[in-house]
């Protein structure tokens, strides 16, 4: 049970976002990409969704194209949980939710989508939100709100027995730092159920953290993959993100901690100092 | 998980309240269309009481109520009243289900159902058709002449719908943006050339042709109205099964496809259902403004933005707004008729204004 990419490129405008990059993720995973800014992790992931078709390469399914599952079928296996979810119209949370049950509904909701939809929810901390309106709730209560509807959305394992698939873009954008830990506390979760967790993320710790398996992107290629302990040295972060970093075991679960190590400030000057400044000012 | 969900599920069970409501609004709205339909229908030159249209209907069916009526009040609710409150009925409901649909499918609550070209590529061909009517009416029989207006219209109407359509196509995919502004700049092109037409016109032809822009349900008859409900019907019929893909394409275009709906699709037969429904109320009533705008709007207020109360809801309100309209249209400056688009946007423009002042945290 795999998702894989298979020496996709994507261009989009002209722009080559995505070089031939080849990814397996493995259900029963969480899979971290990582990369700056523009290195293609969104690409990457809407490629595996399927919103963007690669020119080159291609998405497989459990050994299938993509294109050969119907929309359907491919709801109700995986949800995708975008960077941002802007909706002007005044649905209620819990609404926004039980839309993620509708792969699975025939007529209208039955009571067990209602109790999945209320389930998921309280999973990601949201049931107290239940019947705020969308629009008034704050960045971060819209994210754990677009969880609870993607958790929803594949709740339950497919009748065929085939494995589950999560798809995040930054899902811990606009959270606090309890709740960035609790939000990739539920992926794990979801993984240890044996659902493929894939999750694009910026902050380093939290991906050695809670991922199995880590790619980092750059510039449209895939640097370094494997387990966090390996994929992630000083050399790679470095090369990727032109910053210095040092790595160490983890005091609590051992996994690696990057601590950044960013150049010297400049000296803040005395108050004396920046009145002479001004008064007598340097000569250009 | 199972633990995890174990423990959640003893946590709370999720309130009744929260389920999706409207149900009483769509019943008091079913009601209420009722009665207006009943009570427009008696008001006029000649007056005829609820009680005794009920009894003329009963007594067309074949059933002895024993309310009396006159021979002409038969023949005034039969011939002229009712066909006439039905179609209003008919395009009133039409208009706002295919308004709700264009909100939903370009996701902006200020969508019309015109957006897509329907209503300027009608009002083109039905200037063309006023301007060239000499030169038709020598070429085509009487029984044509009668409603080659409402067939231009309905053509043009299509036509324009199906070019917007084809702009907005590209590799198989339709893209909403791409339609939103192919409708636009159609609207303004078939805006321009039927200025150009009008310059053009005789005095008559200009006042049929202002009149016919302002809507009108003069025209209603069995014939008429039979002819709109065969094309619009289905149409509002098959809009129906779109909620559930409405709500969802609400959430944006990717998210509505992860959640298995196919968008090109939806939007596609929106498309089709809408020109039907515009199309063939703008061929016999000309152009009805504000209630595909407004009426859906008032619903959402009502009863939130989910399509499954949107729909209905707005298709009785919208029934019972252009009854009560045509109403105030025929019978205030009696025995001469205003425009129906006069009365729909003068009630309706200041009626919007206050909701969109007063629900400022809607907009904002």
């Amino acid at each position: 049970m795999m998702l894989e990419a298979r020496q996709i490129s994507v261009i989009l405008g002209g722009r080559r976002l995505l070089d031939d990059v080849t990814l397996t993720v493995a259900a029963g995973e969480v899979t971290a990409l990582l990369g700056p800014n523009g290195a293609g992790k969104s690409t990457l992931l809407k490629a595996l969704a399927g919103d963007l078709k690669p020119a080159q390469g291609a998405v497989y399914l459990d050994g299938r194209p993509l294109e050969a599952w119907s929309l359907i079928e491919r709801a109700r296996r995986r949800a995708a949980l975008p960077q941002d979810s802007p909706l002007a119209f005044p649905f209620t949370a819990f609404e926004v939710v039980l839309l993620g049950r509708a792969p699975h509904v025939a007529l209208r909701e039955t009571p067990q989508d209602i109790a999945i939809a209320w389930q998921a929810m309280q999973q990601t901390g949201v049931e107290h939100l239940a019947l705020q309106r969308y629009p008034s709730l704050s960045g971060g209560e819209r994210q754990r709100v677009q969880l609870a509807r993607a958790l929803a959305q594949i709740w339950e394992a497919p009748p065929d027995g085939a494995a589950r698939w999560l798809l995040l873009d930054e899902p811990t954008a606009s959270l606090d730092l309890g709740r960035q830990y609790e939000t990739m506390a539920v992926a794990r979760q979801l993984a240890q159920d044996g659902v493929g967790v894939v999750v694009a993320l910026h902050d380093l710790n939290l991906a050695a953290y809670a991922a199995d398996y880590v790619a980092v992107l750059d510039r449209g290629r895939i640097a370094a993959e494997g387990r966090p302990e390996d994929a992630l040295t000083p050399e790679r972060i470095r090369s990727a993100f032109g910053l210095e970093v040092a790595v160490t075991p983890h005091p609590r679960h051992g996994r690696p901690c990057v601590i950044p190590l960013p150049p010297p400030m400049p000296r803040a000057r005395s108050r004396l100092e920046r009145r002479l400044r001004l008064a007598y000012p340097p000569a250009p | 998980m199972k633990a995890l969900m174990a423990m959640v599920s003893v946590l709370k069970t999720p309130p009744q309240a929260l389920r999706v409501a409207g149900w009483p609004l769509i019943g008091g709205l079913a009601g209420a269309l009722l009665v207006t339909l009943l009570f427009a229908s008696g008001i006029g030159a000649i007056s005829i009481s609820p009680m005794a249209c009920v009894a003329i209907l009963a007594d067309r069916l074949g059933v002895e109520l024993g309310v009396p009526f006159t021979e002409q009040q038969r023949a005034v609710l039969l011939t002229i009243r009712l066909p006439r409150v039905l179609l209003g009925a008919l395009i009133g409901a039409g208009l706002a289900l295919a308004g709700a649909t264009m909100q939903g499918v370009f996701r902006n609550p200020l969508a019309d159902p015109g957006l897509i070209g329907v209503s300027s590529g009608a009002a083109l061909a039905a200037v063309l058709c006023i301007r060239a009517n000499g030169w038709l009416l020598g070429k085509s029989g009487e029984a044509l002449a009668a409603y080659q207006l409402p067939i231009a219209a309905f053509l043009g109407g299509s036509l324009a719908a199906y070019v917007a359509y084809r702009l907005a196509r590209r590799e198989g995919t339709l893209s909403v943006g791409r339609l939103l502004l192919a409708g636009i700049a159609l609207a303004m092109l078939t805006e321009a050339l039927r200025g150009a037409l009008i310059f053009a016109a005789s005095d008559d032809q200009l006042r049929s042709v202002t009149f016919w822009s302002l809507g009108s349900l003069g025209a209603a008859s069995w014939l008429n109205l039979s002819i709109v409900a065969a094309l619009a019907l289905p149409a509002m019929a098959w809009l129906w099964r779109l909620a559930r893909p409405l709500d969802a394409l609400l959430l944006g275009e990717a998210e509505a496809r992860h959640l298995g709906f196919d968008v090109t699709t939806i939007t596609r037969g929106a498309m089709l259902a809408a020109t039907l429904i515009v199309g063939s109320s703008v061929a016999f009533a000309g152009i009805v403004g504000f209630i595909g705008l407004v009426v859906p709007h008032l619903i959402r207020l009502a009863a939130g933005p989910s399509h499954r109360t949107l729909l209905p809801g707005a298709a009785l309100l919208g029934a019972c707004l252009a009854v009560l309209a045509d109403l105030l249209a025929r019978t205030v400056v009696s025995p001469a008729e205003m425009p129906l688009g006069v009365v729909t946007a003068s009630l309706g423009a200041p009626c919007f204004l206050w909701l969109v002042l007063r629900e400022r945290g809607f907009w904002s």
